[in-house]
């Protein structure tokens, strides 16, 4: 299997506070990688490093080595607006733009440059088919998003960032604010994206991490405690501290 | 009757005196409204046929008219805001999105805050002085909109800051998040999530314009006649609709003054509904 991300000594801290310790993980190509643990782990903080929406939070120092492709995203030489575009990430919160339905998909197209009608009608069809909400929206693309439910917001998220044409898919715990049919809408639809993406998920939820991701890894503290496909690391933890999470005793 | 039963209802006084007490409060705002707004009408109305609106004063025919104050006071709200609007929601953007926040911030916002207080003839003198005298502009429209823009900066810009803060967080990671730059997620997502807000703060701030007096008397001046030209009025000497309302007042012309009152008292009520009407019409969060 191909490494698509691979991460070696990354040390990120916010200020004085020490968040994420020698962290060193390989993220496969087009397979499912959960980050689990409890809050305050740094697996969102993680997550947010591969596309380095850390820069944005004022503070935040960061050193190792993260490579996209063998390319060094922390690099002088990359454009952060690039790097996004490759890396696209899906929050926790539905954050649908206030705008109609069709321009949420469009957004991310425009920015990069494309005009054309015809390509952005496909590019938008496309990505709402990608993300299974066409069949719900098709005949109102032209309506506010805001009018949609949490669920269908969260996919026309995803679908706004498949529109960009992105190689990996980052997730801050997609479905924490869904209710259990849309969370199940959400998981059926990840494993029809993993075919065409890298996908990396964060989440609370360990029955979700066992359904749905063919990797896991187990946060604590900021550092990685357990790395092992799914299966191994539910059934056969080889860290005391992993057996203890997930048989619930702490976290 | 069971004890326990809530069957039971009791006439609270206190709280019935109170109640209204707080009615009469009401009632009475409002009475002082209707009767100033009424007694204007009442006084302005008779004055106001289409001389009064469609020429300027000539003492040789011994007619008024306040065509030339009107146009003097769109003159000044769109000089005025042409150069302060840009420059408010700019420095508003600087320091919501860009700035880091800290001590100059806080130091930026406060002065602004003590600016918005400040008695407008006191921008009426140092607008006069160095505008007028300084800059060599003397009376003229720009001397008065340079003047008033330092008046009602603050307000725009203090709006547009609050406008920006409004926008939820989620919007700029959300944008960002999928390779937008910083300038073109401000422009497509935050900008136009704040344009209720901004425009309610540029309508105030024309509020502001149409009703102010004091910083423009020493400063825009007095005149009451045509454009000599669309750009030459610039530096002609304009009083607006208020000056002129100071003006017969001064010569105890009672019932003009209450005339111009009228109309004033119009275009005020004509902002407020303009106001309602694009803040709802900019309204991105519609759900339609």
């Amino acid at each position: 299997m191909n490494i698509k991300i691979a991460t070696s000594d990354l040390n990120l801290y916010y200020g004085t506070n020490h968040a994420l310790k020698n962290i060193n993980l390989d993220l496969y190509e087009n397979q499912i990688t959960a980050l689990i643990g409890p809050s305050g782990c740094g697996k969102s903080t993680y997550l947010k490093t591969l596309n380095r929406m850390n820069d944005l939070v004022p503070g935040v120092k960061i050193d190792g080595k993260i490579l996209l492709d063998g390319e060094d995203i922390y690099s002088p030489k990359v454009d952060a607006t690039l790097l996004r575009k490759k890396v696209g990430m899906v929050f926790q919160q539905p954050n649908p733009f206030p705008m109609s339905i069709y321009d949420n998909i469009a957004y991310g197209p425009r920015i990069h440059g494309i005009k054309n009608k015809a390509r952005l009608d496909e590019i938008v069809e496309n990505s709402l088919r990608g993300a299974a909400l066409w069949d719900e929206v098709h005949d109102r693309m032209k309506k506010s998003a805001l009018g949609l439910s949490g669920g269908q917001q969260q996919r026309l998220c995803i679908a706004r960032a498949l529109a960009v044409e992105p190689e990996v898919l980052l997730m801050d715990e997609p479905t924490s604010a869904l209710d259990p049919i849309s969370t199940l809408k959400i998981e059926d639809l990840m494993g029809e994206l993993k075919k065409k993406y890298t996908v990396v998920i964060v989440t609370h939820n360990m029955q979700q991490a066992t359904r749905i991701a063919d990797y896991t890894a187990f946060f604590l503290v900021g550092e990685i405690i357990e790395y092992a496909p799914t299966t191994e690391l539910f059934s056969r933890p080889k860290e005391k501290k992993t057996e203890d999470y997930i048989t619930g005793r702490f976290g | 009757m069971n004890k326990n039963s809530i069957y039971q209802k009791k006439i609270r006084m206190s709280d019935q005196v109170l109640k209204m007490l707080i009615n009469l409060c009401a009632a009475l705002a409002l009475a002082l409204l209707a009767g100033i707004m009424g007694y204007v009408f009442y006084r302005g109305i008779p004055q106001i046929n289409w001389q009064f609106l469609s020429t300027v004063q000539s003492s040789a025919k011994g007619t008024f008219g306040i065509l030339g104050n009107i146009i003097n006071t769109l003159y000044m709200i769109v000089i005025t805001l042409l150069i302060a609007a840009p420059v408010g929601i700019g420095s508003a953007i600087y320091l919501n999105e860009y700035a880091r926040p800290g001590k100059l911030v806080r130091a930026i916002e406060f002065t602004t805050e003590v600016l918005s207080g400040i008695p407008s003839i006191i921008f009426g003198l140092f607008g006069m002085v160095v505008f007028g005298r300084l800059f060599g502009l003397s009376y003229s429209v720009l001397t008065g909109s340079f003047t008033l823009t330092l008046m009602i900066l603050p307000l725009i810009t203090r709006s547009t800051q609050e406008a920006l803060k409004t926008v939820p967080d989620s919007y700029r990671s959300g944008a960002l998040g999928i390779g937008a730059t910083k300038w073109y997620m401000i422009r497509t997502i935050l900008l136009p999530s704040a344009m209720p807000g901004i425009l309610t703060g540029i309508i105030l701030a024309v509020g502001r314009i149409v009703g102010e007096s004091a910083a423009l008397l020493f400063t825009a001046g007095s005149g009451f006649q045509l454009p000599g030209g669309l750009f030459s009025k610039l530096f002609e000497s304009s009083g607006t609709m208020t000056i002129q309302l100071y003006l017969s007042m001064t010569k105890g012309k009672y019932n003009q003054a209450f005339g111009i009152a009228v109309v004033l008292l119009i275009i005020v009520l004509g902002i407020n509904l303009l106001a309602r009407y694009l803040t709802s019409r900019f309204d991105v969060t519609r759900q339609k």
